[in-house]
């Protein structure tokens, strides 16, 4: 029982029956949504061929440039998912702060991770840098779309506050710190949540990965552990970078409260 | 010779407002007066720099109110809004925060007591705000601008929570603090007593114009 489960078409296929079974419940209740279920297991099912292809490729052969590319498209695909998500159209200087926010505070906690944790020669290779990578991006991609999205919903919601602030003297950031934490911790809760089921509730997924591919359950949690925190570095750098220069695009030069939408 | 504390110059701003010129007072009680909608409240929020006019020029003692920090400019002339919130905690905690917000050492516990005897509130510091009345409230916000000692303070309808008594305590007292003192106030209130009683220069603005202003303390009045 060392080897590795191969999942053949067929069983493949038997795997998609999950999706059939939701379908069939959403088109009976009349619940609708039928092809947002199917384009996005259409869609995930090619990524996934695609990046699997991509990752042997790059796992053969590993470049620096090839791994900086895929990071960057991760990172584009990242920033477009999170404003295509929005449920309000971000000003230009916003959609920038969004953007910045993900890319520099993501970046600065997978480098930390990858060259003073793990100590990884050389530093672009593509087997852990690829997954890392990914898995802080795509953490850090959630909690900046909920950052976002709260942070404009409680400075609109505490408008009169942060206006009765700014009448008696207070800078923009003082004026609208209640929101902005308010944003902050909204969006790290979910982190900090999946960090108190972990190994209990479930366990999670690289952990299980490895555990699948055959490595030991103790160097499983080594690893797991210290992703899950470079996770919550890569989802709090980028959160504070986001609300704290987030929160300044409400305000123009005069320090006015400007809700444009 | 009275020195202006702000003047205004073919100042539009939204629609709501168009004031070919206009002096407000240093040293004086100048009140706004005037139907819903005439610009009373857009008047205060441009003199307070929470909005900047579409166009036209406002002065604060000579200089373009543009040309100072608007922060410090608002810590200056303070601006009391006509439904003021008030924040989460007690009554203490909300006079406290008016000093954080505005950067300032907090005060010690005899000073906010005396505040709120200046606004008439006979409530303990450690009163959840929350449970007091709209009046109530009203005039804890009153205490808080009060706490910041400006130069300049603009009220939005300060009384409009309060009975007449009431009224009277509050503004009297206000007075003899602003007169002593050397404060500008500019207040916009429908009130008939306090404009008839406390203030030194009527503003009578509709539709966003200013229709007259009437010098009470010199018993004259200029129609535009």
């Amino acid at each position: 029982m060392n080897g590795v489960i191969s999942i053949g078409t067929l069983q493949m296929a038997l795997a998609y029956v999950y999706v059939l079974v939701l379908m069939a419940i959403v088109k009976k209740r009349g619940i609708g949504g039928e092809r947002e279920i199917l384009w996005s297991s259409f869609r995930m099912t090619v990524q996934l061929v695609a990046v699997g292809y991509v990752l042997g490729f790059m796992f053969t052969s590993p470049h620096p440039l090839a791994t900086v590319s895929v990071y960057a498209l991760m990172q584009v695909f990242a920033v477009h998912t999170i404003l295509g998500r929005l449920r309000f159209r971000p000003g230009r200087q916003l959609k920038k702060v969004i953007a910045g926010s993900l890319v520099v505070g993501t970046t600065v906690s997978t480098a930390y991770f990858l060259l003073a944790v793990i100590g990884l020669k050389p530093w672009f290779d593509p087997r852990y840098f690829i997954p890392v990578a990914g898995m802080i991006v795509g953490n850090s991609m959630t909690g900046v779309a909920v950052g976002i999205e709260r942070l404009h919903s409680s400075i609109k919601n505490r408008r009169d506050l942060i206006e009765t602030a700014l009448m008696l003297g207070a800078p923009p950031e003082l004026a609208a710190r209640d929101a902005a934490n308010e944003a902050f911790w909204a969006a790290v809760l979910p982190t900090i949540n999946s960090m108190l089921g972990m190994g209990i509730v479930f366990l999670p997924g690289m952990m299980t990965g490895q555990i699948l591919a055959g490595v030991s359950p103790l160097t499983a949690i080594e690893y797991q552990i210290a992703v899950m925190l470079a996770i919550l570095g890569g989802v709090t750098a980028a959160l504070y970078l986001l609300v704290d220069a987030g929160t300044r695009t409400y305000f123009n030069r005069r320090c006015q409260l400007d809700l444009a939408d | 010779m009275t020195i202006a504390a702000f003047s205004l110059r073919d100042v539009r701003f939204k629609g709501v407002l168009d004031v070919g010129f206009l002096e407000i007072p240093a040293g004086k009680i100048t009140c706004l007066v005037g139907s819903s909608g005439g610009g009373k409240t857009s008047l205060l929020r441009l003199l307070n720099n929470l909005a900047s006019p579409d166009q036209g020029d406002i002065r604060f003692f000579g200089q373009p109110v543009e040309s100072y920090d608007p922060v410090l400019l608002r810590r200056r002339v303070v601006m009391l809004p006509q439904v003021p919130p008030v924040f989460p905690g007690s009554v203490g905690d909300n006079l406290q925060l008016a000093l954080r917000l505005s950067q300032r050492r907090p005060a010690a516990p005899d000073r906010l007591v005396r505040v709120l005897s200046q606004v008439s509130l006979v409530k303990d510091l450690d009163t959840p705000a929350a449970q007091l009345s709209g009046g109530e409230k009203q005039r804890l916000a009153l205490g808080r601008v009060l706490l910041l000692d400006p130069d300049v303070l603009l009220l939005d309808e300060p009384s409009s929570g309060l009975d007449e008594n009431t009224e009277r305590q509050v503004f009297t007292g206000l007075v003899v603090q602003v007169r002593e003192g050397g404060r500008t106030i500019v207040m916009a209130s429908h009130s008939a007593r306090l404009a008839g009683e406390f203030s030194d220069r009527l503003v009578h603005l509709e539709g966003g114009r200013v229709l007259e202003v009437q010098h009470r303390d010199a018993g004259e009045g200029r129609q535009l």
